[in-house]
């Protein structure tokens, strides 16, 4: 991966109000080539600041350059940016081709060129057979692909995507996140893609950069996000995640003791917590807790629930307090002994649990 | 058990044994009868209160059967005359016979007027004769010529077989000034008195013009409308409506004070040096008084089907062709334009046709130049009480109006027409 | 027991006005000044008398309406103020009750009514009621020297500014013929010859740029009181309340003036023919009729009434009699309307008018 940024947000923030900042103080590099994906809730500014890198919103303050070049001032038809919408914005008095044929129009491309282009982009998403449709004859999949083609038609260097399979249902999002993919790798073209679906994150990106309040909260890969979140924000967001809430008692290199509300005394790995006496959350993963036998980190437990998913049993169990302590176990023989009501215990490799801020 | 399996080959039988095709349209007979039952006042008021009078009307453009009725000796004479020849002594005979009669059944009135449309000055003739004609002796030949001297003229004769036709084309002739004649034959009026084809062609120039003024001056205000934030423009949209809220009248008399000569538009004119005190600007009792205040009336009728269509168009759209490459005129022409096309046609034909039969406000402001047919048709309706000729030219309006229609089918397509 | 005595008396009131005189009845006027005066002089007299209303509505003229109601057989107008034309065209087409003129009060003096009246005043189903006058009214500040004659109206060079007409064939063109200097007798013998009606659109053409052109007769004093136009052919009613009454600083021209009757009318089938007819008898009567002239200078059509006639309601000042369309100034040439030549040729000359004022 190329280290000169191609993309770079520096100091950036955005006002519509002149009272609250929707994005405050950003700073982002984007490598040529990469995918990266703007994580986060709705209203974390995610959306902003893809506006911002098409020209549809200004910044109120900082600098946005694209391949070196300031890109502030320049309006959004001239910024050479493709650009996939939520709705697929297709135009709906043009047919396939029509749509396709727009953005080599305006460029004034020869009538040969332009069919050849056409011709490319429709195989690219296999969808040639379409190019007399109107949008409204298309399924939202082939829609999907045409909007693909569109964005990709003219051959920019970097292409925003705006939640663009949010409106399809579940197993096509799926196919389509793999297709969205491999054209990627097949093209190399830098992608800045917009969702608040975590896994769609996960499954795509180079990098992710979860968003929340207008901060970037961790901008990482997608294991280190998930193995390594830095803050409880992160941690509950992507994933599922316990959380215990504890003092800390001592801290010895990368290790903290912490005492929870039950007086038990539990170690875990230092990442993102204040000294001695303050407050912290213990997240671990459901996947990595062992139950009915001892380890590193032991706690008294009670099975509340327990629900059969297939591949694995989601048992809810009371651990120090907390009714919702989710433990999944793979579903195999020894499941069977596990019934509601019965008192075990449940252990942890202090590895597993990371000492994160205290969430509100 | 056998035999009902047999059928069951021939159809298909429900449960009970009852063919599945009538068992259907009998469960789906009431639900039709209820929604028919929800539609049938609607209905009964429309083909009673408005499509049956409307037909009505017009069939006396082309069916006036006063002179058949009252004249029950003379029309079966009139019917064998050849409409040349001299008048003979049978025919009047049978006209002092229907004259002495309608002065005794005080309906001599009714066939004046109506024998005045088609010659001028046989009111009198029909009233003054009618009045003498019992006392007439026969040959009633020369006793009617000596009361008066009209009766010997051909003309009149003639006026009267055209008259004795119930179903006849006179009125539809004179809504398109020419004259049937007794021949069959339809001449031109002379050019003094030509009117209504002048008139026609004058409504539909009238009627264009504000169409396309009021795209012109419409079609921003809806964008604008369309792309403020929602309080904002909630309060705009009031602004447009509030002229609903005021009579007709009352925004007519409005613009007289603003357009007349002592008015203040003059006013300002005259302060700013575009006139001169003695020399102001005629912009009422004109065609302009018409166009403005017509435009200006039928604006809200073009502003909210194009603002109801370009609410429902994404911004997506526009940003879309920006990001490809689109300057902000080709984004607009290319892409915005055509998607707000079916909310123009909607507004363009609503306010056509609007425009095409208004007459209280060019009534007010037109002055000579700037009436249009609908004032003709009420003059007749309510001053010279000509209704058949009234209803002649309503006819004619309204076979231009579905003509434009269907033309408009055929260029635009009037699927292709929202409302919102 | 107080509060029952009034509940009782209140009641009974409404018996003596609803129950016991059921009757009311609709008068149809043209509004304005001109019912105004009908209003104080007739409506408020007679519903004294006899306990029974008056409704009174409005209209600008002609027989449509009329004709309407009678044809569709729901008859709501009981009398109407009809022009001379329209009571004749009215009666023989049989859509008006005929009123037998035996039964109209005797004059003071004992003269019967048919007697009494102008000629031309009773027809078979109309009773008349005012003469009036159609003329020019010219603004008094727009001009050193006044106009005074009818060819003044149509002098653009010597009285500049516009002119406001009637938009109707009617007056306006036997006015352009006296403007031509056609002596008021021999005008409708002129008009009724081709040449004639060309000399008269001809003199018309003179002014035709210069025109506003008005229909309803409230028109004309906000014309003059705008600004809008320095003349204005009008009724000689209506300008006399803005000169009167407003203090407008207009004056008249009786040079060329054109007087016509109003009359009474009873539609054919009024529901309420006997009040109807009762409310003709009491309002034409020579008193009613004298009393009319002081709210309004339309002339009584009855002689007895013409010693009767006061002083304008509101300004003792003004004697009304000096205002009617009938003074000797007033008929020095003047042109009494030829309903039969307007019955007759009204639909030709209007059509051509028309068409005239659309070139």
């Amino acid at each position: 991966m190329a280290n000169n940024s191609f993309v770079k947000f520096e100091n950036v923030q955005k006002s519509y109000d002149g009272e609250t900042l929707v994005v405050k103080d950003l700073n982002l590099e984007i490598p040529k080539g990469e995918f990266l994906t703007m994580l986060g809730p709705s209203g974390s500014g995610k959306t902003t600041c893809l506006m911002m890198l098409a020209g549809f919103e200004t910044a109120t303050q900082g600098i946005i350059s694209l391949g070196g070049n300031p890109i502030n001032n320049i309006p959004p038809h001239k910024r050479g940016i493709g650009m996939v919408f939520q709705n697929y914005a297709l135009f709906p008095h043009m047919t396939v081709y029509e749509n396709l044929s727009f953005p080599l129009e305006v460029r004034k491309l020869p009538k040969r060129i332009r069919e050849e282009k056409i011709k490319r982009a429709l195989d690219m998403v296999q969808m040639n057979e379409f190019g007399n449709r109107r949008p409204a004859q298309l399924s939202g999949g082939q829609q999907q692909r045409i909007a693909l083609a569109r964005s990709l038609v003219f051959e920019p260097e970097l292409v925003l995507m705006d939640e663009p399979l949010g409106a399809l249902d579940k197993q096509l999002r799926e196919h389509m996140q793999y297709e969205i993919k491999h054209l990627h790798e097949k093209l190399g073209v830098t992608v800045v893609y917009v969702t608040h679906d975590q896994t769609e994150a996960l499954t795509m990106s180079d990098r992710v950069a979860v968003f929340n309040d207008g901060v970037i909260q961790q901008l990482a890969s997608p294991p280190n996000l998930y193995e390594k979140p830095e803050n409880a924000f992160v941690a509950q967001f992507i994933g599922e995640n316990n959380k215990i809430i504890a003092q800390v008692v001592d801290v010895k290199g990368s290790v903290v003791t912490a005492k929870t509300l039950k007086g038990n005394l539990l170690k875990s790995k230092k990442v993102n917590c204040d000294t001695v006496g303050s407050k912290t959350t213990l997240s671990i993963r459901p996947e990595r807790i062992n139950v009915g036998v001892k380890g590193e980190n032991t706690s008294e437990a009670e099975v509340l629930e327990l629900i059969y998913i297939g591949d694995h049993i989601r048992c809810r169990m009371n651990v120090e307090g907390d009714e919702n302590f989710i433990v999944k176990i793979p579903n195999a023989k020894k499941v069977s002994n596990l019934k509601i009501g019965l008192k075990t215990k449940v252990s942890w490799a202090t590895d597993d649990c990371r000492a994160l801020d205290r969430l509100a | 058990m056998q035999a009902s399996q047999n059928k069951k080959n021939e159809q298909m039988l429900t449960s009970d044994g009852i063919p599945l095709k009538k068992k259907l349209s009998k469960s789906l007979f009431r639900s039709r009868l209820r929604a028919f039952g929800l539609v049938t006042p609607l209905l009964l008021l429309i083909s009673i209160g408005f499509v049956f009078p409307i037909l009505v009307f017009l069939t006396r453009g082309i069916y006036n059967d006063t002179f058949e009725k009252y004249m029950v000796n003379l029309t079966p004479v009139l019917a064998e005359w050849n409409g040349i020849s001299e008048p003979t002594e049978e025919m009047f005979e049978a006209l002092v016979l229907d004259l002495v009669w309608l002065k005794e059944t005080k309906n001599i009135g009714k066939v004046a007027s109506r024998m005045n449309r088609e010659m001028s000055g046989s009111r009198s003739l029909f009233t003054s004769s009618a009045r003498k004609a019992k006392k007439l002796e026969a040959p009633y030949k020369e006793s009617l010529i000596k009361v008066k001297k009209k009766w010997g003229d051909l003309e009149t004769w003639r006026a009267m077989k055209v008259t004795s036709h119930s179903l006849t084309p006179v009125f539809l002739a004179s809504a398109l000034d020419m004259k049937y004649t007794a021949e069959g034959s339809f001449i031109q009026k002379s050019e003094d008195r030509r009117i209504h084809v002048k008139l026609f062609i004058r409504t539909l120039e009238i009627s264009l013009i504000v169409v396309i003024a009021g795209l012109i001056l419409g079609y921003p205000v809806a964008f604008l409308l369309a792309n403020l934030p929602i309080r904002i423009s909630n309060l705009l949209l009031i602004l447009v409506l509030l002229p609903f809220w005021t009579s007709l009248l009352v925004r007519t008399t409005a613009w007289i004070a603003m357009l007349q000569g002592q008015g203040v538009l003059n006013d300002l004119f005259v302060v700013f040096g575009i006139a001169t005190d003695e020399d102001r600007f005629t912009l009422i009792y004109n065609k302009a008084g018409t166009l403005i205040s017509m435009t200006h009336i039928l604006l809200p009728f073009m502003i909210l089907p194009i603002y109801s269509v370009m609410k429902t168009i994404p911004p997506s759209y526009v940003r879309a062709a920006k990001s490809m490459g689109a300057t902000n005129w080709t984004a607009f022409w290319r892409i915005y334009f055509p998607q707000t096309i079916p909310g123009i046609g909607a507004g363009a034909i609503l306010v056509f046709i609007l425009a095409i039969s208004f007459y209280i406000t060019p009534a007010l402001v037109g002055g000579q130049d700037g009436t249009m047919i609908s004032n003709f048709i009420d003059y007749h309706m309510r001053k010279s009480l000509n209704w058949s000729l009234a209803a002649a030219m309503g006819g004619v309006l309204l076979v231009i109006i579905l003509f434009l229609y269907w033309i408009y089918d055929r260029v635009v397509g009037i699927d292709n027409m929202k409302l919102g | 027991m107080k509060l029952f005595k009034l509940t009782f008396a209140t009641v009974s009131a409404l018996f003596v006005a609803f129950g016991a005189n059921a009757e009311s009845i609709t008068v149809v006027s043209w509004g304005g000044a001109y019912t105004k005066s009908q209003v104080e002089a007739y409506h408020k007299p007679w519903s004294q008398k006899t306990g029974n209303q008056v409704v009174s509505e409005d209209y600008s003229g002609g027989l449509a309406e009329v004709k309407a109601q009678v044809e569709s057989g729901n008859v709501t107008w009981d009398v109407v103020d009809v022009e001379l034309s329209d009571a004749l065209q009215g009666c023989d087409e049989g859509i008006l009750e005929e009123i037998d003129h035996s039964t109209l009060p005797a004059a003071p003096d004992g003269s019967p009514a048919t007697q009494d009246f102008l000629p031309g005043a009773l027809q078979d189903c109309a009773v008349g009621n005012i003469v009036w006058s159609t003329l020019y009214a010219y603004d008094k500040t727009k001009f050193d020297t006044p106009p005074t004659t009818m060819a003044d109206f149509f002098d653009i060079e010597k009285f500049p500014g516009k002119r406001g007409m009637r938009k109707l064939g009617k007056a306006m063109l036997e006015m352009a013929l006296m403007g031509d200097g056609v002596p008021a007798a021999e005008v409708y013998d002129l008009l009724g010859t081709e040449e004639g009606v060309q000399r008269a659109f001809a003199k018309l053409d003179t002014i035709k740029d210069h025109v506003v052109w008005w229909e309803a007769g409230a028109q004309p004093p906000q014309l003059l009181a705008d600004g809008e136009v320095s003349m204005t052919i009008t009724w000689n009613g209506r300008i006399f309340n803005a000169i009167a009454q407003e203090k407008q600083p207009f004056g008249l021209v009786w040079d060329g003036q054109i007087y016509d009757l109003d009359l009474f009318v009873i539609p054919k089938g009024s529901k309420n023919k006997e009040a109807a007819l009762d409310f003709i008898r009491f309002s034409t009567d020579t008193k009613r009729l004298a009393d009319q002239a002081s709210w309004i200078p339309y002339g009584p059509l009855r002689n007895s009434s013409i010693p009767l006639i006061g002083t304008f309601h509101s300004d003792p000042s003004i004697k009304m009699i000096d205002h009617m369309p009938t003074t000797e100034v007033a008929l020095k040439n003047a042109l009494q309307n030829d309903f039969e030549f307007w019955a007759d040729n009204g639909e030709e000359l209007n059509e051509r008018f028309n068409a005239w004022l659309a070139n």
